[in-house]
Parts: structure tokens; sequence; C-alpha cells
């Protein structure tokens, strides 16, 4: 069980919070079947604010997975929210029909707020260019399973300031014994806060502006996209974009075991030839969010320790 | 604490915020939500020479006793300041601002994009951080000119 009542940032989870839902998740992968009636009863509320595919049908089927249901606010346009109402309000109502809820909204801070309004566990799934804490269990368990999670040289390459995704991995891996390597243009660094956690941390930390230097001595590259949004012109967005993509060629010069990831959906940073080697764990990694959700709602929700 | 230092009338009650870094009285007066509605006789000295900080202001509220919690919020932009309760022309009690843990609704984050500067039923917080503080929601770290950033409401 992790001592918290809600999953808000990755800052908030320790080592020991993190291995307990990696061990669960693993054990659940293992006998899904075993879990099918654990939370039977229990309602997930589902609050996207943001349109979203994978996170929300994952969550939706873990929660089934765990015997329990889901009810789906539905998108903002159809919503009470077009009409006005504020988080806070809308969170209170929601409160009242379910046992636990999965927050996505465009506003950094929306599931640190929207916690302090509820008596139910809250789970981010995303908060603006914030974080993105359960999506940062599962790539920790896919880490986990390919490359183990001490000594390790992690590249973490492309959209680092306005990537969710990128700032939760990173405050989570300083739990662990890892070198992380974030490469990146000028303009998309890591942002300040997160910069700032790693240095409280401790964590061995260094930025590049190229992969090639870096990429012989990685474990693991986790790739992310780089927006058009975040360029003034196309041409600039193209130039620039395109020096963080990676295609089968590039990786002759990685390491042989060298686990290739992304949060996915992908678009043109990682060729489709890189799909064909064994560097190419992304599909996994998408797939082990079902265990690794279903293990985070366990405990959440009070799971007895099976 | 000679007349000449002060360069204007004692007060009979209240409280005399001395030791303001220089400029900053009127930041000290809005971070209070001190803005003349309240009919309380306000008083304050800009720039004056001081020993201890070059140039120094003082802040002189009368009929109203801050309290510490109250006062301590003014370590962001007067961190030298002390505080001098005054009764009946005497100080019955002097202290120094200490730095809180965090300061709730004084501030506003700078990140447009957090949540505290949406349609939302909450007061912004910050937490004391190394250098400067930061927003307890989104993160946000503000280093320089705090003063900037007091929600003057
Ligand atoms: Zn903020």
């Amino acid at each position: 069980m992790m001592r918290q009542d809600h999953l808000i940032t990755a800052t908030q989870l320790s080592r020991a919070d993190i291995e307990t839902v990696l061990d669960q998740a693993a054990e659940i992968a293992a006998d899904p079947q075993a879990w099918a009636e654990s939370h039977f009863g229990s309602v997930l509320a589902l609050c996207f604010f943001e349109p979203s595919t994978r996170t929300k049908m994952s969550f939706d089927t873990a929660m089934k997975r765990l015997g329990g249901t889901t009810t789906d606010m539905g998108t903002v346009e159809s919503s009470s929210v077009k009409k006005g109402e504020s988080l806070a309000d809308t969170v209170r109502v929601i409160e009242g029909y379910a046992d636990a809820i999965v927050l996505r909204h465009p506003s950094e801070g929306s599931a640190q707020m929207a916690s302090e309004f509820v008596d139910v566990p809250v789970i981010n799934a995303g908060d603006g260019a914030g974080q993105h804490p359960s999506q940062t269990l599962l790539d920790l368990y896919t880490i986990r399973e390919n490359a183990g999670l001490d000594d390790l040289s992690i590249g973490i390459m492309g959209d680092l300031k306005y990537g969710r995704t990128v700032h939760s991995l990173a405050d989570a891996l300083t739990n662990f014994d890892i070198r992380q390597h974030f490469i990146s243009p000028e303009s998309l660094r890591l942002p300040r806060n997160v910069r700032y956690d790693l240095h409280e941390a401790g964590a061995q930390v260094r930025e590049h502006t190229e992969l090639d230097g870096v990429l012989p001595e990685l474990d693991v590259l986790y790739v992310t996209r780089i927006q058009r949004e975040r360029f003034p012109d196309e041409s600039e967005y193209r130039k620039i974009a395109g020096e963080y993509q990676i295609d089968a060629d590039l990786l002759s010069e990685a390491k042989e075991n060298l686990t290739v990831m992304h949060p996915l959906p992908r678009v043109d940073e990682i060729a489709p030839d890189v799909d064909k080697t064994t560097h190419a764990k992304y599909f996994e990694q998408a797939h082990n969010g079902l265990p690794v959700r279903m293990a985070l709602l366990d405990s959440l929700l009070g799971g007895d320790d099976k | 604490m000679s007349d000449r230092k002060l360069r204007v009338s004692k007060i009979r009650n209240g409280t005399v915020i001395d030791h303001v870094s220089g400029g900053q009285a009127l930041n000290v007066l809005s971070i209070l939500g001190i803005d003349g509605s309240e009919e309380l006789g306000v008083s304050i000295v800009m720039n004056v020479p001081s020993a201890q900080l070059g140039k120094k202001d003082v802040v002189k509220v009368e009929d109203r006793e801050l309290s510490q919690s109250e006062v301590d919020v003014l370590s962001l932009i007067a961190p030298e300041a002390t505080i001098n309760i005054i009764r009946d022309y005497d100080v019955t009690r002097k202290t120094r601002v200490e730095q809180p843990e965090t300061v709730t609704g004084i501030l506003s984050c700078p990140n447009p994009g957090c949540i505290t500067n949406g349609n939302e039923p909450v007061e912004t917080s910050f937490s004391i951080v190394a250098d400067g503080v930061r927003c307890s929601y989104c993160g946000t770290i503000i280093r320089d000119s705090l003063a900037d950033h007091i929600d003057a409401e």
C-alpha cells in the first residue's frame, strides 16, 4: 500500500512505494484472473477534460478487470463544464458517484487542487505540462523488466519542456542509481522546477543538444514527440524535430541491448524500421499500462495485501 | 529609539515595522492588505539612512497589533524587518520576522497555465525553497523580484 491518499506527482513516490506497485503489477500480470473480483462494486470516475484514448481506455479496462465499473464524464463539450462550472465543483459532484477519480485537465496543478476538494483518491492522469505519474509507473515497470532499475544510463529525448511524462519520469528516477541524460533542442530543455527537483535529489544529470555523442553509453532511450505548435513556423519545426528522430540505421551505434521506449502516440520520431529490431519496447510498454494501473487502483482503493 | 531616527511622531497604540528594505514600504502595506479603507492611521518613511541596510523604510500602523503570522510573510521582501508592538507609547513586544513554511493568498503564480489562475475557488500557495518560493500547485519557482508577484486586490 502506498502511504498517500492520492497520486498527484511522481515526486511523492518513494522507492518503496514504486517497488510495491511494480511487484504487485508483476503478480497481476502473471495471473490476472486472481484479481477479477477484488474490487467488485467499486466505481472509478473518468474525468478527461482533454482528449485521450489510451490512458482513458487503460484505466477503464483496469477497473473492470478488478471487478469494478467506471463512469465517464464524457467530453467537455457535452458536459456542464462548458456552462462555466469550476473544476472544484465538478469533482465535488462526481465524488458522490465514485470511489476514486482519474483526472486529466489542461491546467498545471489541477489534480492537486481537485484532491483538496474531495475525500476519494484522485489520480493525476496529466495536468497540462505538469505531471503524469501513472504513466511513470508503467514506464518504470518496463525499464525494470528490460534493464533493471539500478546502475543504468537513461537518455530522455524530445520535448522535455512541456512533456509531462518526462517530468514525472525524471523525478521518479531519482529514487534509483540511474544516470539521466536529457537530449533536446535548447528551446525545449527541462523546465527550471524539474531541474530544481533533480538537483535537490542529488541526481546524476547531464543535458545534451545531440544524441550522437551519448547514444553508445545508453541502456534505455526514452523518446518523446516534439509538437508542431511549439514552433513559430513549419520549416523551423521540421528542421529541429528532424534532429531528434531515430531509425534502425542510427541505432547500429547503440548498445546491443538498448531498450527504446516511447509513451505513444508516435508520429515520425521513431521510424517504422525500428519496430522490427530487438530494441523496440514501446508496444510492450503500452501493454504494461494495464497490470500497473490495476495495481495502482488496488493500492489507492485499499486492496488487501494478497 | 530616537525621534530623529523615525522622523515621524510616535504612535500611541499599534505596530511599527522597522528595518524594512529601502523602497519596500508600499509592498509591505500591500502584503498586509492595508490600503487606507480600514481608516487606520498609517504613516510611512522611505529611504532613510540605515547603518544596517544602507537605506530603510519604516511603516507605522495605528490601533492595530499585527500578529506574528501576519508579519512573517513580510520576510519575502523585508527579511531584516523588526516588529514593535506599541501600547501607550511604549514598545511592549519586539520581534523579528521569521520565514514561514508556506505563504497563502499573497503572491500570484506567474504561470498562466496554473490552476490558481483559472476561475477556481482556490487561494494561491507557495512554499519557501532555497532561494525563492515555489507554487504548491504547478511547481513554478519564483526567484527574483517577489514584490512583482504580489496580488494586490
Ligand atoms: Zn502555479
